[in-house]
């Protein structure tokens, strides 16, 4: 039964997302079909996936198929159930959304393409997540790669998407060469590449550059720093259910590709959880001080997600040391708690986008230095944000701070158990030392977002004309927002949804032992929580009933009493990063031009900053300049006569026959 | 069955020589139909009597699609586009003739280490294909005339064909059907391509089309 309904879900995907382009030109009927669909996919796949986390067995099923090397192997076993769990969830609620976000847009595109891609990704994203066969998985992330670079691509009519675009597809194709040399030095001897007759590397120096080619072609996707460069340019240009979607769930399948790789390539050594690790804090401290001085809503929010991937990837650092040195519970914390953070990462971050969207449907911009004030025109809105925002900073009682709980326990046991295991003991200290430092400053960064967006005074004509966005993009934002409360309140709901996964992975023993060394936190926060939502529920009620019956009068913001306060007397995106910035201006290195009249009656003064990304210019933009220069320099072959053409292939053909044959 | 199988395949080589020694269209697309009945004969007397009805099925499909089809189709863009002959080839028509007597000798040394692995049947049979496909490409390469390239490509589907049919005689059906798909598609957006550039520059000279490189 589980099969058949997973099975189902492709199906109505695949044929939804085809009816969908027959849809006439009609936006209406187009959105309607493409939504009807997306959740219609999304509930099928949900249900199976929920029994096999419930009990914790896999189901699998493999048709032959003619392909040289493939067949049609797919299995939902724990951790694939987890991320189809994700996937559909996200995506059925970016669905609902979109329908309302893309109404801008229907007299002049034609929605049917955009909704055929949207229903394909979330196809292709299940099949990779299904499937175990490397054939089957290549050409399901290719199909993930090209639909989500075509949804990106929404607005080509647009210069800077166009280039954003094209930023994209060249980042995941060239993930994509490594994953498929990858696959080709994996091959099964018996030209099999199903993931249960794969044969295991011979030797550690095979598995070393299996790894690494892992790490490279999947870190791609997720956005390990420096690869990181596509996200901040791709996933302002989308559309922002789009964003949501690739943000929270897309980038999350490298994730899964580099545990399921990982895991088939035989016991690891210590130095691939070291390599994680510091992979990871890398990403994790470079994304979040990024997304600091950024000035666009959408692209700080794309380096957050740089952060919060870099926070996995140090979890899965711990999992992958645990795992070498035998200590199963750090691997088993490790484990939990970067799938855990996983699993709030999409809720909050696909909310956090959908509030974005919401902001750009209300106000027509993201520069953030354009807002304002916002949180008395879309409360709604500004509400489901703000409980974003919270969690993702990983305040308690919301969700993002359980996952970082079960990190930080596993760093603190690493620290303190680790008798006579120096190593632990440094990566402990390194992994406690990177998530506090994220944790800082990502709660600057959100406080400057919301602060600067929400709060405040209106800065432009933008902000002060922005509305609340209609009914059906409201809903999913208070569904996720629900999410991420009840994760938060109900603490050990999240450990019971990724504890099946480390009971597959690492044995049922090593995960009973992480959650009893967890159990008396998540107690303590579920009772913790419960009782601020109490509390606050019961000031609401009160505040409520003393408000009843008496005229309340609405004033400005914060004028200091100052007479004639104009809303340029604000804190400006700029100016509330600066002391973080200018602390960390070796590392972030942004360009600055400034003004400042330090006498007693300053007369003019500004501030601006522009962060450029460090490794876009001076790491990718010369080593691509070098490969047009070299391809360049090959020019004089391309005569434009195809005779030529044919004769250079007519000659290669010649002389390869005649080499082979002779 | 051998002796027909050669006579025939000798057909297919002389229709090649005819190909490239002349510079009419008409002749051209003329010596197209030539080959597609050379091979419809060669696949049949390459089988055993009697013949299953799937081979007389393909060979109808074959003289059909080969002999009539793309003929008319390439006529029609003959007409619209308003040519009769390659005026001044890349290499000129002796020249040609020299090369294919050269590439024939070429298709016969290659072929010989092939030997072991072919159906017993002709001897001729391989590098009568091998030639077939490779005057194909030298027309190709050496002709101006977006329809003689054409003809040039159909030559060179003819010669895949032959070895399909030398090579996997017992089950023909699959590939010949394809490469028939193929070429049909090919041929028909090509020659709404040629209508096209025609329609757009005056004329089908590849060569003057070099402008558009980027």
């Amino acid at each position: 039964m589980t099969m058949e309904m997973v099975l189902s879900s492709l199906l109505v995907l695949t044929i939804g997302a085809v009816a969908c382009l027959f849809s006439g030109g009609c936006a209406k009927r187009a959105s309607g079909l493409g939504v009807a669909v997306s959740v219609a996919g999304a509930l099928l796949a949900v249900w199976p996936a929920v029994g096999v986390l419930w009990t914790g067995r896999s189901v699998a099923l493999r048709l032959p198929w003619q392909v040289p090397f493939g067949s049609f192997h797919i299995a939902v076993d724990p951790l694939a159930a987890l991320f189809i769990v994700m996937i559909s969830l996200v995506s059925a609620l970016a669905a609902i959304y979109g329908m309302g976000y893309l109404e801008a847009c229907a007299n002049r595109k034609h929605l049917g393409v955009t909704w055929c891609f949207f229903n394909l990704l979330q196809a292709s994203m299940l099949l990779i997540v299904l499937s175990r066969n490397g054939l089957l998985f290549v050409m399901a992330w290719e199909g993930m790669s090209l639909t989500s670079f075509f949804l990106v691509m929404f607005e080509h009519e647009k210069q800077a998407v166009r280039d954003a675009g094209w930023t994209y597809l060249t980042a995941a194709h060239l993930g994509a060469a490594c994953l498929l040399a990858l696959f080709v030095l994996l091959g099964g001897t018996d030209g099999s590449l199903d993931f249960d007759r794969l044969a295991a590397p011979s030797g550690p120096l095979m598995a070393g550059i299996l790894f690494v080619l892992a790490v490279l072609g999947f870190g791609a996707k997720a956005g390990f720093v420096p690869l990181h460069v596509w996200l901040p340019e791709a996933h302002p240009a989308a559309p922002s259910h789009v964003s949501a979607v690739m943000s929270g769930v897309m980038i999350e399948t490298g994730i899964y590709g580099l545990v399921r790789i990982t895991l088939l390539l035989g016991p690891p050594p210590l130095w691939w959880g070291w390599a994680l690790l510091i992979i990871g804090a890398t990403s994790g401290i470079l994304g979040v001080l990024y997304a600091l001085a950024q000035h666009d809503l959408k692209r700080l929010l794309a380096y957050s997600s740089v952060e919060n991937i870099g926070i996995v990837c140090m979890a899965l650092g711990l999992w992958l040391l645990g795992v070498a040195a035998r200590k199963p519970e750090l691997a088993a914390l490790g484990l939990m708690g970067g799938l855990l953070h996983l699993c709030n990462h999409a809720i909050f971050k696909s909310l956090l986008f959908l509030g974005a969207g919401a902001v750009k449907h209300g106000a027509h911009t993201l520069a953030i230095d354009r807002l304002g004030g916002l949180q008395k025109k879309m409360p709604h809105t500004a509400l489901a944000f703000l409980i974003g925002a919270a969690a993702i900073c990983g305040f308690p009682p919301l969700n993002g701070f359980v996952g970082e709980l079960f990190i930080y326990m596993g760093a603190f046991g690493a620290v303190t158990h680790a008798a006579g295991n120096g190593t632990l003991a440094v990566a402990g200290m390194i992994a406690l030392l990177a998530l506090s430092v994220i944790g800082a400053l990502a709660a600057a960064c959100f406080t400057k977002v919301y602060g600067i967006v929400f709060s405040g005074a209106p800065r432009s004509a933008n902000a002060l004309g922005a509305a609340e966005p209609p009914r059906s993009m409201r809903h999913p934002m208070t569904v996720l927002a629900g999410l991420c409360l009840l994760l938060g309140i109900g603490a050990p709901i999240g450990a019971a949804l990724v504890s099946p996964v480390a009971a597959q992975l690492l044995g049922e023993s090593a995960a009973v032992a992480a959650i009893v060394s967890v159990r008396p936190w998540l107690v303590a926060l579920s009772l913790g929580g419960g009782f601020i939502a109490a509390l606050t529920a019961l000031l609401a009620v009160l505040r409520r009933r003393l408000h009843h019956g008496r005229s309340i009068a609405r004033g400005p913001t914060w004028d200091c009493g100052y007479v004639a306060p104009t809303a340029r007397m604000q804190y400006t995106a700029s100016s509330f990063a600066w002391p973080i910035i200018d602390m960390m201006r070796w590392m972030i290195r942004p360009r600055v031009e400034a003004c400042v009249d330090h006498g007693y009656f300053p007369r003019q003064a500004y501030l601006a900053t522009h962060s450029a990304d460090f490794f876009r210019q001076r790491l990718f933009v010369p080593l691509f300049r070098a490969v047009a220069t070299v391809s360049n320099s090959l020019h004089w072959l391309q005569q434009g006569r195809n005779q030529l053409y044919v004769l250079y292939i007519a000659v290669t053909v010649l002389v390869l026959l005649v080499l082979k044959v002779r | 069955m051998a002796a027909w199988t050669d006579i025939f395949v000798l057909g297919l080589v002389l229709s090649n020589f005819r190909l490239l020694a002349s510079s009419r269209l008409t002749v051209m697309i003329e010596t197209m139909v030539l080959q597609a009945f050379a091979l419809t004969a060669i696949l049949l007397t390459l089988a055993d009597r009697p013949w299953p009805l799937r081979l007389i099925v393909l060979s109808l499909v074959t003289l059909a699609v080969k002999g009539a089809l793309l003929p008319w189709l390439l006529r029609r863009t003959m007409r619209a586009a308003d040519v009769r002959r390659e005026i001044e080839p890349f290499i000129g028509y002796n020249v040609s003739i020299l090369a294919g007597i050269a590439i024939l000798g070429l298709g016969f040394l290659i072929v010989q280490p092939l030997k072991a692995t072919v159906v017993p049947g002709s001897a001729s049979l391989l590098p009568g294909a091998l030639f077939t496909t490779l005057t194909g490409l030298l027309i190709i390469v050496s002709r101006r005339k977006a329809l003689a390239q054409v003809v040039g490509y159909l030559a060179m589907e003819n010669g895949i064909y032959a070895f399909g049919a030398a090579l996997v005689v017992k089950e023909p059906m699959l590939v010949e059907m394809g490469v028939l798909l193929d070429v049909f598609v090919a041929v028909f957006v090509m020659g709404i391509t040629i209508y096209q550039i025609n329609r757009e520059f005056d004329h089908i000279d590849t060569d003057r089309l070099s402008e558009l490189k980027d």
